[in-house]
């Protein structure tokens, strides 16, 4: 048993579904990079609400809507506490991280000109590519990519060489879906703004095993999805430094975004209106806040720590696998260990997997010019979480064993 | 054979697995089995859509029949493919077109297939239909 600095049994007893079987076998749940499960105490608070005070926020004078809206902007308190924004109305909900990344691309429509450059790096996902691509199409600015190496990670030296005056953006993950890597966003953004460029981090991937603190980080804007760390789907936030979203237009009208309205003329609503246009997922906001409760009562600390100790045991009991190959070998890594048997496709090994109840994501992961760089159609992923044991990664290694078998 | 014996043959020998892994074993079988198709026809145009993993097919008419070869990236789909391709490969258009393929779901190949899989399943009969329709044309 790996030593853990918190009793992962007790754990184990708030994940309901932990218990569930798939094609008969107890659920061995490795997909945590795509989507978390949900702790009992997040399930309550969403059956609380809708059997207790469900209503629509911010306009209602009725008890009803008054407590749902003080339970949302709660969660939107606790929010800002945890990444330690400077204001509450520097949290803005989304319905996720692409939702916000959408918002900041379409804020800056009208902010670039031809020719301006926007940096990416080689390691997002295509939520973290498109958007912005989309923005080069509306403006004629340029994406410039920041190369990765073999081990995953990014090549510093060359992003450093990509900055110039007419970099007006720089995107990137915290850390990368598909291999794990931690990137190194500190020197990201401190050399990004040397030249003026404004900094997005995409911390989807990060959020769910590293407390970031947006103001130590210096960040322009960060942003997350509730799903991954323990809430619900539906719900995220974007980060954005106050004087950035003041100086965004809206990204949708109607609703909430308003101050004014005459056929003439509309004033918009004062920061985070500004950005909710619409009936939010009320839920989803306060179930976001409730998973965050949770995750803090255990700790990041400790998490960390746990799931270093997971990624370590898992890697080395994989490679005792003749002709598996781990791709993204970063000394900084979350806890993902993507990976492949040399002449065996990814999706052969995760359905043979499925049928032991082992739940692993297999394919692009939506990274695909990470896999056009390795060459492969794609990789099997397990990617773990603080609920996560030994054990499980015991069966996950005799699966992959047993696929191997069956496949040769 | 009538595709239809095919059918009732390939429902006979799945009913012989008393478990997934027998199936799926059994499906490797077939994928290691299948007929490459010839290089020339591995291209963007005959891959087929909604499959997560690659799957190429290629179809031909020999007399008055349809010859189809394949071939796919990940094995347990090209053992799909083969199941198929032995149903309606040498058959008339005009039968395939008219066949029904309410075997795939008594040989429990949909169970046993993720739900992408499963799509993908729906797509290449889908695909080997429309070949069918459009030599059938060709014959009219």
């Amino acid at each position: 048993m790996i030593q853990t600095v918190f009793d992962i049994l007790t754990i184990r007893k708030d994940f309901p579904i932990l218990n569930r079987k798939v094609n008969g076998e107890p659920l061995v749940y490795l997909d945590n990079a795509a989507t978390s499960q949900t702790p009992k105490r997040v399930i309550d608070t969403i059956v609380d609400y809708y059997s207790r005070y469900n209503a629509n926020i911010h306009r209602g004078v009725h008890t009803l809507s008054q407590e749902a809206t003080d339970a949302y902007e709660e969660a939107r308190n606790k929010i800002q506490k945890h990444f330690n924004a400077s204001e509450s109305h520097e949290i803005i909900f989304t319905s996720g991280t692409t939702h916000a990344i959408n918002l900041v691309a379409s804020g800056f429509t009208s902010l670039l000109n031809k020719g301006d450059e926007i940096v990416v790096s080689a390691l997002e996902h295509h939520s973290n590519i498109v958007p912005w691509q989309m923005l080069c199409e509306r403006t004629g600015a340029v994406l410039r990519v920041i190369p990765m190496d073999l081990e995953g990670k990014l090549v510093m030296k060359e992003y450093h060489n990509l900055l110039n005056q007419n970099t007006k953006l720089v995107f990137c993950n915290h850390v990368s879906n598909a291999l794990g890597t931690v990137n190194p966003i500190e020197e990201i953004i401190t050399a990004a703004h040397k030249v003026g460029a404004a900094v997005l981090i995409d911390g989807a991937q990060a959020a769910p095993h590293i407390k970031a603190d947006v103001q130590l980080l210096d960040v322009d804007f960060y942003v997350v999805s509730g799903h991954k760390m323990c809430g619900p789907t539906g719900v995220g936030i974007l980060y954005g430094k106050e004087a950035w979203l003041k100086k965004l237009p809206p990204y949708q009208g109607g609703g909430e975004m308003i101050e004014e309205v005459t056929f003439e003329k509309t004033t918009y609503a004062d920061l985070p209106h500004k950005f909710e246009a619409g009936t939010p997922n009320i839920c989803g906001g306060i179930a976001f806040g409730a998973a965050l409760d949770y995750m803090n009562g255990i700790g990041f600390n400790a998490i960390a720590q746990y799931e270093h100790e997971l990624l370590e045991y898992a890697t080395a009991q994989l490679l005792t696998i003749e002709g598996l190959k781990i791709y993204g070998t970063s000394t900084d890594k979350t806890a993902v260990v993507s990976f492949n048997i040399e002449g065996m496709h990814p999706y052969d090994i995760g359905s043979i997997l499925d049928k032991l109840g082992v739940a692993v994501r297999t394919g692009h992961h939506c990274a695909q010019p990470i896999m056009d760089f390795y060459k492969i159609p794609g990789t099997v992923r397990a990617s773990f979480s603080f609920y996560n044991t030994k054990e499980e990664i015991d069966i996950l290694v005799a699966g992959v064993k047993r696929a191997k078998a069956m496949l040769e | 054979m009538s595709i239809k014996e095919i059918q009732e043959e390939i429902i006979d020998e799945f009913s012989m697995f008393e478990d997934w892994t027998q199936r799926y074993e059994y499906m490797i079988e077939l994928g290691k089995s299948l007929p490459l198709i010839e290089e020339q026809y591995k291209t963007d145009d005959n891959i087929i859509k909604g499959c997560q993993s690659k799957v190429w097919v290629h179809a031909e008419l020999e007399g008055d029949k349809l010859i189809f070869t394949a071939d796919s990236d990940a094995i347990i789909t090209k053992g799909i493919i083969a199941i198929l391709i032995r149903t309606f490969s040498d058959q008339k258009p005009s039968d395939i077109i008219a066949a029904d393929t309410d075997y795939i779901d008594q040989i429990g190949l949909k169970e046993h297939l993720s739900p992408t899989r499963a799509n993908g399943l729906v797509s290449m009969i889908k695909q080997l239909k429309l070949y069918a329709i459009a030599y059938q044309t060709q014959l009219n």
